[in-house]
């Protein structure tokens, strides 16, 4: 296209949009006031459409010139006052206008746009026919008979309700809609489920009567005719069929347009789509002329049908109900819910939320000082005001959370029709669908969701055909789970498809330059699944119009993680894939790490929180290693990036610390070690947003206040990891650690520890539940046994040192090294002196007079004595 | 905006440096001391003036933040006005006043040496900023006025909060 024809057609379209506008506020001043559309304004809206008809046939956009020429067409019969404006007219004309819009918007595809419905729209309006005036009723014979009944149906009360009825009747229909795509995505797997059949029936009948009972006639008329089939199929008289299935599904998505029309302008502006309509009454006719050529009784069509019912189908006592409900307009919008629950603003609840979040902190802080005062009375109501308060904090919660079964209910649809458009067969399962999560929680991850699903119909679950092949059902399972776990949720998105091909990521990573082909080789495969995360990654050999543009998994991954959650996948070549996505159960209020550096006080989210390593210079297992300006630590074997909050915060760092704390963090699936002067203790934090010229600094996500009545800003671990460059230095690390790990695969794992003398042990690391340093102070003892207090526990303690009769020594933190091991589900407790390393090993069995030392090894070129920790227990029990 | 200039203006100011966000011709200003200088702001824009609150250093942010203070609940960034200005520190932070203003950016705290009255000023003594001050206090003055016998610097809050960090 050259420049001349480039500017022409841009003249055009800017043209053309302007006239539509000022056409459209004059159709809908018209709306407002009858009296606006006077000679004058027709006259412009006339001369403004046929502009844009001449301009489009000049430059051979047929589409948009016939659809104008129609318009014009109906404008000139008003100009010439063979037709009277009525509001069908006017809606007749909005419609073509939009459609006209949106054909100049994209000139190029304007050609193929369908506007067949509007022009015949047009067609009504000209032939003066009342249905596009009216836009509700029906034309044909067979119908007449059913509008006069509809119409002398006493429930045709007002067309005016009430706007409490109205919202009522608009959520309700709302619901009823979900629960029949629901109903039908699994009526069409179990064909013969009367329940279900009965459910959607139900539903679709409640739509019917209170629109009815609301004088919105067109939802009556598709519904009644929807409802009709659903009897036929209901009392046997045809058999339910993915043809049937298919229109019904249409019928629920033009009643969705009617709702949102309803919900806009509390009418229904948009006209009956009569080939629906028609396709809902072939399949009626068709068991009408088999079986029952009389025309249908004209008091209560679906009467007659659902008769025959009580008998056919077992679960018929909602049947009973239904029938009479007409005729009682007063129990359509159904009293029970109303009674039960109400409705409230969600910035309301958001308010609420707001100060009792506020109440939290006022309470942390009387806390506080009655902790210092000598009051009993007063520490009494503070303890009752800290009852109170958390559990109205946890009731505030509560109204904001929502089952994740909210966001779940719209994938049997989609997954649905996914599976059809690439010729598949998927089944979807749910578990977990009550799980619930914070409001802004449920909004956030919805499209993730989405996408993921999506993604895994279209990459992951194969065609039928190579399914049988590899001997699997010709359906493909997608299952969804949720369930909480420690404090947060995990939802699982499970495929059974063919998994990801790790040899095809490998190669796509490396010619995209994101890996280079050594550092390739010598990662795990999960390693590489997760490379797909990584932005402007796709295998897709082909661009779908579902997934595959290679904007898809990186955007998943960050709206996942600006929520504080994390996603992770696991893939079986053959075998499916699974994302496992956990994430927070509220924003508003997160647990957190309070740490003291450079005397402020720093909060660490609890989601980025790994592990807590403390020791001092004088321990000589324990030391930061520095490589030039960067610190490592050696964590169980593995090296650790160690970044200096101070070094972030552009201060000095001193290098030998006497004490060194380590918060050992993830961001981004980095790990690395950030030291602090002082770690505190976890808490349960209120995120406030920051003030003015700080929100742009990355190494804070927000603020909160603490008890004292003092702001501490919250660590945005991801921005800590950005700015310290760890991102590079993690990568390397972990592919030493896991070539290390794959070349000693068969020998088991050692816990390695050194008694004061130096001795080496080792335990196996099945053995140990846990690791944690606790104080001297909590080392107690019971029945002249040693004892602690351990979540809620008492524990029985071993001190290794002393059973083979060496000092027991504690560094001078008073902090001891707290092996946690359990027997038969009961944990206990071995104090050691100190902690080394985990590593790989072959153990040399022996028997040894203490019993509890199962055998020998050599571990970093030492000796070392392997022991079992739970034999040790027995021999000191006795 | 309008901006209305009395008839009676005598001082030939170009109307770029007087401003009136009031109909009428009088200006009500909350005046405080940074150092020995009398400043104002609108009293509109001030929506308290609280002693003694605890300040939380902020590593990172603009050296003109001194901090963040809890205002019942809300977290709001404090601004050393001292170093916004000259460039250099508060000598004595421990009795800064914190003066609340809003803004449209929501709400901030100028750190203040010392409140002085709310005083009223005729737009017509509005006499422009002279060209001599410093480029950060020009940034963020609208005019002089004469109090007594001092000079007093009517401030734009919107700027003196707005901390557009030089490329230098």
């Amino acid at each position: 296209m050259n420049n001349e024809e480039l500017m022409i057609r841009n003249e055009f379209v800017s043209e053309s949009l302007e006239h539509l506008t000022t056409v459209e506020s004059l159709l809908v001043a018209y709306e407002s006031d009858s009296n606006s559309l006077d000679s004058k304004a027709i006259n412009r809206v006339f001369r403004s459409v046929h502009s844009i008809k001449g301009a489009a046939g000049f430059l051979a956009f047929r589409n948009i010139e016939s659809l104008s020429h129609r318009a014009e067409e109906v404008l000139n019969a008003l100009r010439e006052g063979t037709l009277a404006p009525s509001s069908g007219m006017i809606d007749g004309l909005l419609n073509s206008i939009d459609r006209l819009k949106e054909m100049i918007e994209d000139l190029d595809k304007s050609e193929s746009v369908d506007i067949s419905g509007e022009l015949a729209l047009l067609e009504r309006v000209l032939a003066n026919d009342p249905i596009a005036s009216a836009g509700a009723t029906e034309t044909t014979s067979e119908s007449t008979s059913q509008d006069s009944s509809l119409a002398s149906n006493p429930i045709k009360i007002a067309n005016k309700c009430s706007p409490e009825a109205l919202r009522e009747f608009i959520v309700e229909y709302q619901e009823n809609l979900e629960q029949v795509e629901k109903d039908l995505v699994n009526l069409e797997r179990d064909l013969d489920n009367a329940e279900i059949l009965n459910s959607v029936f139900r539903s679709v009948h409640t739509i019917k009567g209170s629109a009815g009972f609301l004088a919105f006639h067109v939802t009556e008329s598709i519904a009644h005719a929807a409802e009709s089939v659903l009897g036929d199929v209901r009392s046997h008289k045809i058999a339910f069929n993915s043809d049937i299935a298919t229109t019904l599904f249409s019928t629920i998505d033009f009643m969705r347009v009617l709702l949102r029309s309803i919900e806009q302008f509390a009418e229904e502006k948009v006209p009956l789509d009569q080939g629906l309509l028609n396709r809902l009454r072939a399949f009626e006719y068709a068991n009408q002329q088999d079986n029952r050529p009389t025309p249908i009784a004209p008091i209560n069509p679906s009467q007659p049908k659902t008769e025959p019912l009580n008998s056919a189908v077992t679960v018929a006592k909602p049947a009973g109900e239904i029938i009479p409900k007409p005729s009682h307009p007063s129990e359509v919008p159904a009293p029970t819910i109303s009674e039960s629950t109400i409705r409230v603003d969600v910035a309301l609840l958001d308010r609420i939320m707001t100060q009792v979040g506020e109440l939290v902190l006022a309470r942390n802080q009387i806390l506080q000082y009655s902790n210092n005062s000598v009051s009993t009375s007063l520490q009494k109501a503070t303890q009752r005001l800290n009852q109170i308060t958390s559990e109205l904090q946890e009731s505030v919660m509560k109204t904001r959370m929502q089952p994740i079964g909210n966001v779940w209910s719209k994938f049997p649809r989609l997954v649905r029709d996914l599976a059809s458009n690439f010729g598949k067969e998927v089944r979807i399962e749910m578990e977990g669908k009550d799980t619930e999560l914070d409001k802004t929680i449920i909004e956030a991850i919805k499209d993730p969701l989405t996408h993921l699903v999506r993604n895994s119909i279209d990459h992951g679950i194969e065609h039928p055909d190579e399914r049988s092949r590899n001997g699997k059902s010709r359906e493909g399972v997608l299952y969804l789970r949720a369930f909480h776990e420690s404090g947060q949720v995990v939802i699982e998105i499970i495929d059974d498809g063919k998994g990801l091909r790790i040899d095809r990521i490998r190669d796509k990573a490396i010619e995209k330059g994101l890996l280079t082909a050594e550092s390739a080789s010598k990662m795990s495969e999960q390693e590489i699944s997760q490379l797909i995360f990584l932005p402007g990654f796709s295998t897709a050999e082909r661009v779908s119009n579902v997934s595959g543009r290679g904007v898809g998994m990186d955007v998943v991954k960050t709206n996942i993680e600006r929520i504080g959650g994390s996603i992770e996948l696991t893939t079986a070549a053959g075998n499916g894939t699974t994302f496992r996505i956990k994430i927070p159960l509220t924003l508003a209020i997160v647990p957190a790490l309070i740490v003291t550096h450079l005397g402020n006080r720093y909060a660490i989210p609890q989601a980025n929180l790994l592990e807590l390593v403390h020791f001092s210079r004088e321990d000589s297992n324990f030391r930061l290693e520095w490589i030039q300006n960067s610190a490592v630590f050696r964590l169980r074997g593995k090296l650790l990036p160690i970044v200096f909050l101070s070094e972030i915060f552009k201060r000095s760092v001193d290098r030998n610390q006497t004490n060194v704390n380590i918060v050992v963090v993830a961001a981004d699936g980095k790990e690395f070690g950030l030291v602090v002067d002082t770690i505190n203790d976890s808490e349960e934090i209120v995120v406030k947003p920051l003030g003015q010229n700080i929100h742009t600094i990355e190494a804070y996500s927000g603020a909160t206040i603490m008890g004292d009545g003092n702001v501490a800003l919250i660590l945005d671990i991801q921005g800590v990891c950005k700015m310290s460059g760890v991102a590079a230095v993690a990568k390397t690390l972990t592919q030493e650690s896991t070539t290390r790990l794959t070349t000693a695969d068969q020998q088991e794992t050692y816990l390695v520890l050194e008694s004061t003398t130096q001795q080496r042990r080792a335990v196996a690391l099945h053995q140990v539940a846990r690791l944690e340093k606790v104080q001297r102070s909590r080392l107690e003892a019971s029945n002249e046994r040693p004892v602690m207090q351990y979540r809620g526990e008492i524990i029985p303690l071993i001190f290794l040192d002393q059973i083979e009769d060496r000092e027991l020594k504690l560094d001078e933190e008073h902090l001891a090294n707290l092996v946690v091991s359990e027997v038969d589900g009961k944990p206990f407790g071995v104090i050691v002196h100190s902690i080394v390393d985990t590593q790989k090993a072959n153990c040399v069995p022996f028997a040894s007079p203490q019993g509890y030392v199962v055998g020998n090894t050599v571990i970093n070129g030492r000796v070392t004595d392997v022991l079992d920790l739970t034999l040790m227990l027995q021999g000191e029990a006795l | 905006m309008t901006t209305t200039v009395p008839s009676s203006h005598e001082t030939a100011t170009p109307s770029s440096s007087t401003l009136a966000s009031t109909s009428s011709d009088d200006l009500t200003l909350c005046t405080f001391y940074v150092g020995e200088q009398l400043f104002g702001v609108e009293v509109s824009s001030v929506q308290e003036v609280i002693k003694n609150l605890n300040i939380t250093e902020v590593p990172l942010a603009d050296e003109s933040v001194r901090g963040l203070i809890n205002l019942r609940g809300q977290i709001v960034t404090a601004i050393d006005l001292k170093q916004r200005i000259e460039g250099t520190p508060s000598q004595n932070p421990e009795n800064l006043v914190n003066l609340i203003v809003r803004t449209t950016d929501g709400l901030a705290s100028l750190l203040v040496d010392r409140i002085g009255d709310v005083r009223v000023f005729n737009q017509s003594d509005s006499e422009s900023v002279p060209p001599n001050l410093s480029s950060n206090l020009k940034s963020i003055a609208i005019e002089t006025f004469r109090s007594g016998d001092e000079l007093l610097v009517n401030l734009n809050t919107k700027n003196a909060v707005s901390l557009n960090r030089d490329p230098s």
